[in-house]
């Protein structure tokens, strides 16, 4: 009880001093929050939701699996051998370093900015590299004498690969899952900024343009909660596939 | 010899991208050959504008990123020091911090227009949470029986701040500070993308729209070695300030 006290009481009082500062402000940047909640229904219908949110938000999630199918597969590949991890750091550490945004105006040389496939290229690249390289230090962290157990029992490649490698990897696999994730969520808002589009950031952007100020307010709050519950649905699943490695971790720390 | 290994992965992408569009696998229009990339970006380093650019860019990055390690380290440590603080703020920053930073962008553009400010905004709000949040893991981190001894011992409690808190958590302001400079650049470069806010990432757009394909490359090649010295520069300045660490003494 007083857990849920303490954490609905600092959220509230934040947004009482929003609601009143905006209503006797009268600014024309900050509308009274009952404006900006009022036009919220009528903004974000079911038109804008199947025509702009859906589609924004199918595009993050098929980057996004690309990058996490192809920054595991290639990690793997870049982390078990030694020779060629060594020759690809440097051009990793560079594609890693890049401003993914800067991405953007690199594909739309070769494609155009204007369907589908270009955003989600701009977002499977921005996510692919933290995958990749926490993938290759998961590959390279996984204990030796691990690896030589499973071979001494005769372990199948395969059972070596999805049993050690991959078990063994993927608590750094998650950590770069995460950092791709709010990247991905920066891709998808931008690469709609570039060129006349559809979606949730373009739309945003065009009520920006439009100076419809609280419709602008109800964009930006509504990816304010699309972020919450990414991170919250992100954290569902870490819990469940590395429900073994905390467990071990708590247990390390007792003992 | 360690470096040849690094050296020829470079040689093998670098002679690739020589290659590939001159053979035509790729239109050389879209892809320039390496050789022309490098031409431009000589081009461009003998100019006024790029080095104005780059330093628009960098200012704006360094102060961004001041601002925010200076709040969130006083905030962090405030909040974290203060339980009660803690508790009621948790559930906020648990709230606050996974906003996508883009999501200001309408706002900072409507305010500030194309002016610093809008990147300053962004790229202090992106960096605040980085180290905020592992200051705060920080001064969880410090050992009660330490901070105990050290009140019994009637230190004051800016006292118990600077020798007990401040070294155990400073591992993490690193850590933070690494985060925080990455995030930086990153928004920096978005806001002069997307915004127009003078520095390296507009003029990456105006290279682009108005079609100077090797100059886009060329600039975008600048900004990524940017990101590489931020990189390798935060780990520098981690090692330096955490010299009597274990963590980096183990190491060695």
């Amino acid at each position: 009880m007083r857990r849920v006290l303490l954490a609905v009481a600092l959220p509230a009082v934040l947004i009482a001093v929003w609601w009143v500062v905006s209503a006797l402000a009268g600014s024309f940047f900050w509308p009274p929050l009952s404006t900006v909640l009022a036009v919220f229904p009528e903004t974000w219908n079911a038109d804008r939701i199947v025509g702009d949110v859906l589609p924004s938000l199918a595009r993050l999630a098929i980057g996004y699996l690309i990058a996490l199918v192809g920054g595991v597969v290639l990690g793997v590949a870049i982390g078990s051998f030694r020779t060629l991890r060594a020759m690809a750091e440097p051009v990793l550490e560079f594609f890693r370093a890049l401003p993914p945004p800067v991405l953007i105006p690199v594909i739309a040389l070769f494609a155009g900015y204007t369907g589908w496939t270009s955003k989600i290229v701009t977002i499977a690249l921005g996510c692919l590299w933290p995958i990749l390289l926490n993938t290759v230090d998961g590959v390279r962290s996984v204990d030796e004498v691990l690896r030589d157990t499973a071979r001494s029992y005769r372990l199948g490649p395969v059972d070596r690969f999805l049993h050690v490698v991959l078990r063994g990897a993927s608590p750094r696999i998650v950590t770069g899952a995460r950092q791709a994730l709010s990247i991905g969520v920066i891709l998808m808002v931008i690469s709609e900024l570039f060129g006349a589009n559809r979606g949730l950031g373009a739309t945003i952007v065009q009520f920006q343009r439009g100076f419809e100020v609280p419709e602008m307010w109800t964009g930006i709050i509504l990816l304010g909660l699309l972020g919450v519950v990414l991170s919250v649905l992100f954290r569902l699943v870490e819990n469940w596939t590395l429900a073994w490695y905390h467990g071990q971790r708590q247990a390390e720390r007792k003992g | 010899m360690r470096l040849w290994k690094p050296l020829a992965g470079i040689a093998i992408v670098a002679a690739a991208a020589e290659i590939v569009p001159r053979a035509g696998l790729v239109d050389a229009r879209f892809l320039p050959p390496f050789t022309t990339m490098v031409r431009a970006l000589g081009r461009q380093v003998v100019e006024g504008d790029f080095w104005l650019a780059l330093g628009q860019t960098l200012g704006g990055w360094a102060l961004g990123l001041a601002i925010a390690m200076i709040a969130g380290v006083l905030a962090g440590v405030l909040i974290g020091s203060v339980p009660f603080l803690r508790a009621v703020t948790a559930s906020t920053i648990e709230f606050l911090r996974p906003i996508p930073s883009v999501a200001l962008i309408p706002l900072v553009v409507l305010i500030y227009g194309s002016r610093i400010q809008s990147a300053l905004v962004l790229v202090v709000y992106a960096a605040f949470w980085q180290v905020l949040v592992q200051v705060l893991y920080g001064v969880a981190d410090v050992d009660p029986v330490v901070r105990d001894t050290a009140r019994s011992f009637r230190f004051s409690r800016w006292g118990i701040v600077r020798t007990v808190v401040w070294p155990t958590a400073l591992p993490y302001v690193m850590t933070g500070f690494r985060l925080a400079a990455a995030v930086a650049l990153i928004l920096e470069i978005t806001a002069e993308l997307i915004v127009g806010v003078p520095g390296l990432g507009r003029a990456i757009g105006v290279a682009q729209s108005s079609g100077a394909v090797p100059d886009t490359y060329a600039l975008v090649l600048v900004v990524g070695l940017i990101g590489v010295v931020v990189n390798v520069g935060a780990r520098a300045v981690e090692r330096r300030t955490l010299r009597w660490h274990t963590s980096i003494r183990s190491e060695a």
